[in-house]
């Protein structure tokens, strides 16, 4: 089988302060440039070294112009993954780290930066006047945003299955309850009680205001190398051991006529990745799951094979969600909810962090960590990681 | 039937058909009281969204058929935080997803006519109301969705 395993190694991660939406204190293109530093010096690489680039979500910052800002020697991988917003954070990984592989380049960074108090935020319309296309047949209609875009997705999956809103509330409970750990998160001192979750407003039923992501300005980035190289550097090596991309059939039949329609977009994915992986849902002892809403999280968590849809009630307490004692701890730094809506590559880095053994709420003894990238898009992605003992 | 007023306040992106006229059978239709939809003329395969290429059979003579404007509600939601400028003040608005099970199980998206705080059960059966913007421009119809027998 062809395979990314092993081959390639997360030598190092980075980000900038994570702040409030609208309050980077710098531009956008210059926290990218500062977490990419960042994470060279934390793998302890020279960026001179640097000489690819991948990210995702049409990310604005180009890599020519950060490769011309870098001084870099030379620029041999230039790579943006294709639709998916939040869904190609894993997916910018494996293709960074098939670049690797092949030999386009020997150090590539993968990066996300995002500054939309400088740009059009994601939950607020666009100002257009006019939709066409997908958009004629939602927008007029007041379906426009990403919540109202995914809410009938959710609806109907709880319908299907019986699931009761405290499922939902145990995923934004856990992210809140890691980020007063993690002193790099947006809402490290302010906790979340179940009674205050119960108590806010709706944004769009069955999502309340803590069912959905922060937005947030920042920047991260991740250094990628082969695994040979990665053993000769600062940090242990967080291996790549597989990651998937893409959608089950007709994801993006327009209208919301995908026929698997009450789904993360993840039932054909998973499958390739622990296939890859060479693991199954009882090795992976961490998740971080991507929050564009606390919905998407629970379909990603059945369609990656952790519980049953009919066993989420369940399965989903807070109690089940946290390290270091929880069955599956969950979103560890706090997540898009609670440590920073980095488009989820923050997921990445706290998945780095835990098999280093540096997280601020440590799996004890995590040598598998899985990401899952941005629920119910196409194409969405997932990765695992392991450590030296997995290979 | 068509509504007296719009559902939603003016203001919100009004939908104009693509610039490569793949969609405008549809609009069209919406303005003369139809629901159009693509029914392939090769394997009689429904399509929705529309599309150039029939997904099952790959061929490209797509017809545009009306079809009986009821169906089911498939999943909805009720919409209360203000993405646009022009829902500022609305209050909550349901939207829902309504399967047609006689045109192949193709959903459309619209509005639930009615007290937006109304209790809403998946399954149950709607029917269309066409809401027309004759003073748009271009002018428009949109297809909303009440409660049937």
């Amino acid at each position: 089988m062809r395979t990314i395993r092993g081959h390639v190694a997360v030598a190092g991660v980075g980000e900038t302060t994570y702040y409030k939406h609208g309050q980077a204190p710098e531009s956008e293109v210059k926290l990218a440039l500062r977490a990419i530093l960042a994470a060279c010096e934390d793998a302890g690489l020279d960026p001179r070294q640097v000489d690819g680039f991948a990210s995702y979500s049409n990310d604005r910052n180009d890599p020519s112009r950060l490769a011309a800002a870098l001084g870099l020697p030379e620029l041999r991988f230039s790579n943006m993954q294709w639709g998916g917003g939040g869904g190609g954070g894993s997916a910018a990984v494996g293709n960074a780290a098939a670049a690797v592989a092949a030999g386009y380049a020997d150090c590539v960074v993968v990066f996300r930066a995002l500054a939309q108090g400088q740009f059009q935020r994601f939950g607020a319309a666009p100002p257009a006047a006019t939709a066409s296309g997908e958009a004629a047949l939602t927008f007029p209609y007041g379906l426009i945003s990403p919540a109202q875009r995914f809410a009938m997705r959710v609806m109907r999956y709880m319908h299907d299955h019986g699931i009761r809103p405290e499922a939902q509330r145990a995923i934004a409970l856990a992210s809140y309850h890691h980020a007063q750990a993690n002193p790099r998160a947006v809402m490290h001192g302010r906790p979340l009680t179940a009674e205050a979750y119960d108590d806010s407003r709706w944004i769009v039923e069955p999502f309340r205001l803590f069912d959905c992501c922060m937005e947030n300005d920042g920047a991260a980035a991740l250094v990628l190398v082969s695994a040979e190289r990665a053993r000769d550097l600062r940090h242990p090596p967080a291996y790549l051991l597989g990651v998937a991309q893409g959608s089950e059939y007709r994801n993006a039949a327009r209208g919301h006529n995908a026929p698997t329609y009450a789904s993360s977009s993840f039932t054909t994915v998973a499958p390739h990745l622990y296939a890859m992986a060479g693991v199954g849902p009882k090795d992976v002892h961490v998740v971080q799951s991507y929050e564009n809403f606390t919905g998407g999280v629970l379909m990603s968590l059945v369609e990656h094979d952790f519980f049953a849809a009919e066993e989420a009630n369940e399965f989903l307490t807070l109690d089940n969600l946290i390290a270091p004692t929880g069955r599956l701890p969950l979103n560890t730094s706090g997540g898009n909810l609670a440590e920073c809506y980095m488009h989820g590559l923050e997921l990445q880095i706290e998945a780095v962090r835990q098999l280093r053994g540096q997280s601020t709420s440590q799996v004890p003894g995590a040598q598998v960590a899985m990401v899952i990238s941005g629920p119910m898009v196409t194409p969405v992605s997932s990765m695992i990681l392991g450590s030296q003992d997995t290979l | 039937m068509s509504a007296a007023t719009s559902y939603l306040p003016a203001g919100l992106p009004r939908p104009v058909p693509e610039t490569d006229g793949l969609d405008a059978p549809y609009w069209d239709g919406t303005r003369r009281g139809e629901l159009c939809v693509q029914r392939c003329g090769g394997c009689g395969g429904w399509q929705w969204g529309p599309e150039w290429l029939c997904h099952r059979c790959l061929g490209f003579d797509l017809q545009w058929v009306a079809v009986a404007p009821h169906g089911r509600i498939y999943s909805w939601e009720r919409a209360w935080h203000p993405v646009h400028p022009a829902l500022r003040g609305r209050g909550p608005y349901i939207v829902v997803l309504v399967e047609l099970p006689h045109a192949g199980g193709i959903r459309m998206v619209g509005n639930l006519l009615g007290d937006p705080q109304q209790e809403v059960t998946i399954g149950a059966p709607v029917e269309a109301v066409f809401e027309p913007h004759d003073e748009a421009v271009p002018p428009f119809t949109l297809v909303q969705w009440r409660k049937s027998a």
